[in-house]
């Protein structure tokens, strides 16, 4: 899996709230509920983003409520990987049964800057800021998750009979 | 062995003698439990890959508690999309408004969570109910649906952090002011992935709504479960509420722990998460004049009838301040009905509270108690993120039933004894 992107920066412990905020879980529309994506904590994010960008963000990424919405609109909104210097568990394993591109990288997550332009190989475990000319190595995922993550998500994996 | 309380659940779950921290397993499930908001998510998923039907028509749950009593014309066709599938699959426990309740205390009064079940919900406070001896955790919509479907998940095994409780809660302080102080401590990632365990000698002066509510904020502190050693109070409130038999695991002697984290209930003081995260604790002794315009009482964390209890304790006789709009929220209908039978609703609407049906309506901003630019709240819920209970100017102080009740009679943020 490799990303090329723009990148548009947060800090720690961003929130399912201000990800997809509750007021607007009276829907499961894809297209409607990536209109509000980031909303409670950047109003033009829906403006900025654009198809392919990749979101870095600090510690205990998408922390709080177990709602799907949220990991769903940012994938809907265009973002292609988030790159987080750690992610909230449920949000973790949401992103990875719904095919939501994700890594941790710690060191990545610091130096890449708001607007840099990030290249990531994950088959590799390469991130490299373009901007910059830095590189940062990250972890693969266990194999069992990477099946999942090949098969287009868990209810996939199922019906593939990898999960029985 | 040396295995941890959850991970002897886990093992057994998943047909294995052990497992460790960091392996990845497929578990089997007892209940799977799922909202009208991430229900319709799942149901949306299942129906697209055309599964036949569910795993166990006894084991799926549904509450319609988030935007329900229907607080506008798409939250109706969420909850109806969930009503005609449970209908269609013949699903047992369908719990619709009027037999519903908020779904944390609702399951446990059901009785359709007994201690060393396995039990995943798609609503991050499943945790709850750990409070009974049970692996329970939050998940989302497509493990739900998966879920539903083949009765399993796949998880990775979570290494510990052990709480060992000692001595006795002081009058006036509850389970709330001492998950508060260990989200304090420890941060709102200070458990990430991991589990915590509650054991100690201390576990006595906690009843098992105290337990509850702890368990039920250790997603605040970024835990995958919160659970507590079994002891006979637990069997009482299993026995009490449920037909099915309690399994009881306990932590091996030499199990390993990240961290062992002492806690002397005695010490625990009224403690308050100011804006905007559960980590920004203060002890009522230390604030400062904070003047608010409301107070809700009640939420998954904080609705039972024993926080009611303790609020009513405080509020009876006396009347709300003019400043304050007071929120009370009995969190099931037993609750609520024994509410009324005993006269703690009369004394909430002779102080000027409202009682509302049951819901989790303001707790997420959803309706009910929505707050506008500037103002604040305290709340016995379980988060303070900005813009949770409305605009995203608006605050939430977190706090127990006694603090918010004691609050709402002073207009700001106030102790208990202060008002006693």
């Amino acid at each position: 899996m490799k990303f090329t992107g723009t990148v548009l920066k947060y800090g720690d412990n961003v929130d399912t709230d201000v990800i997809i905020p509750a007021r607007y879980l009276n829907t499961i529309d894809k297209k409607e509920l990536a209109s509000h994506c980031m909303e409670d904590i950047d109003i033009d994010f829906v403006k900025k983003v654009k198809e392919g960008d990749i979101m870095v963000a600090g510690f205990n990424f998408g922390c709080g409520s177990s709602r799907e919405h949220a990991p769903i609109a940012i994938k809907e909104s265009g973002i292609s990987l988030v790159i987080a210097k750690s992610f909230a568990r449920i949000f973790y394993r949401n992103s990875i049964n719904i095919g939501l591109a994700i890594v941790e990288c710690e060191a990545a997550a610091e130096a890449i800057e708001n607007g840099h332009e990030v290249e990531a190989d994950l088959d590799n475990g390469i991130i490299t800021d373009k901007t910059t000319g830095e590189s940062f190595k990250t972890e693969p995922f266990p194999m069992f998750i990477q099946e999942i993550i090949s098969n287009g998500g868990l209810v996939e994996s199922i019906k593939n009979g990898i999960i029985k | 062995m040396s295995m941890t309380m959850t991970q002897k659940i886990l093992a057994a779950h998943a047909g294995l003698e052990k497992v460790e921290a960091g392996q990845l397993i497929l578990v089997n499930l007892d209940r799977v439990l799922g909202n009208d908001i991430t229900s319709p998510v799942a149901i949306r998923e299942f129906n697209k890959f055309g599964f036949d039907g569910v795993y166990d028509k006894e084991k799926v749950t549904m509450v319609m508690d988030h935007f329900a009593p229907n607080k506008d014309i798409k939250a109706a066709v969420q909850c109806k999309m969930c009503r005609d599938f449970c209908n269609e699959k013949e699903i047992t426990h369908f719990y619709d408004v009027g037999r519903m309740g908020i779904e944390h205390a609702l399951l446990p009064e059901k009785g359709l969570v007994v201690a060393g079940d396995v039990v995943i919900g798609a609503d991050s406070h499943t945790c709850t109910y750990g409070a009974l001896g049970a692996f329970s955790t939050g998940v989302g919509s497509t493990d739900m649906a998966c879920g539903m479907a083949i009765g399993k998940a796949w998880f990775k095994v979570p290494s510990a952090i052990k709480f060992v409780l000692k001595g006795k809660l002081n009058k006036y302080i509850s389970g709330k002011d001492v998950i508060l102080h260990i989200i304090g401590k420890i941060g709102v990632d200070g458990a990430l992935y991991k589990s915590m365990e509650f054991c100690g000698e201390g576990l006595k002066s906690l009843t098992i709504y105290d337990r509850l509510t702890m368990a039920n904020m250790a997603i605040e502190a970024g835990a995958k479960n919160g659970i507590f050693e079994v002891d006979e109070q637990t069997l009482a409130y299993i026995k009490e509420h449920s037909d099915r038999e309690a399994v009881i695991y306990k932590a091996d002697e030499d199990a390993v722990y990240d961290e062992v984290i002492e806690i002397d209930l005695s010490e625990i003081k009224s403690t308050v998460a100011f804006p905007h995260l559960p980590e920004n604790t203060h002890t009522t002794d230390e604030i400062e004049e904070i003047v608010i315009d409301q107070v809700v009482i009640g939420s998954c964390t904080n609705g039972h009838y024993k926080d009611l209890e303790e609020a009513a304790e405080i509020i009876k006789g006396k009347k709300v301040a003019g400043n304050v709009r007071a929120i009370i929220i009995p969190a099931t209908q037993d609750i609520y009905l024994k509410a009324v039978e005993n006269g703690l609703v009369k004394a909430f609407v002779e102080a000027g509270c409202v009682v509302s049906t049951p819901t989790c309506g303001p707790c997420l901003g959803g309706y009910m108690g929505i707050l506008a630019k500037g103002e604040r709240a305290v709340a016995t819920t379980n988060r303070n993120f900005v813009g949770r209970m409305g605009d995203v100017e608006s605050e939430v102080y977190l706090a127990s039933p006694a603090v918010a009740a004691a609050s709402a009679i002073m207009g700001r943020i106030a102790d208990p004894k202060e008002v006693m």
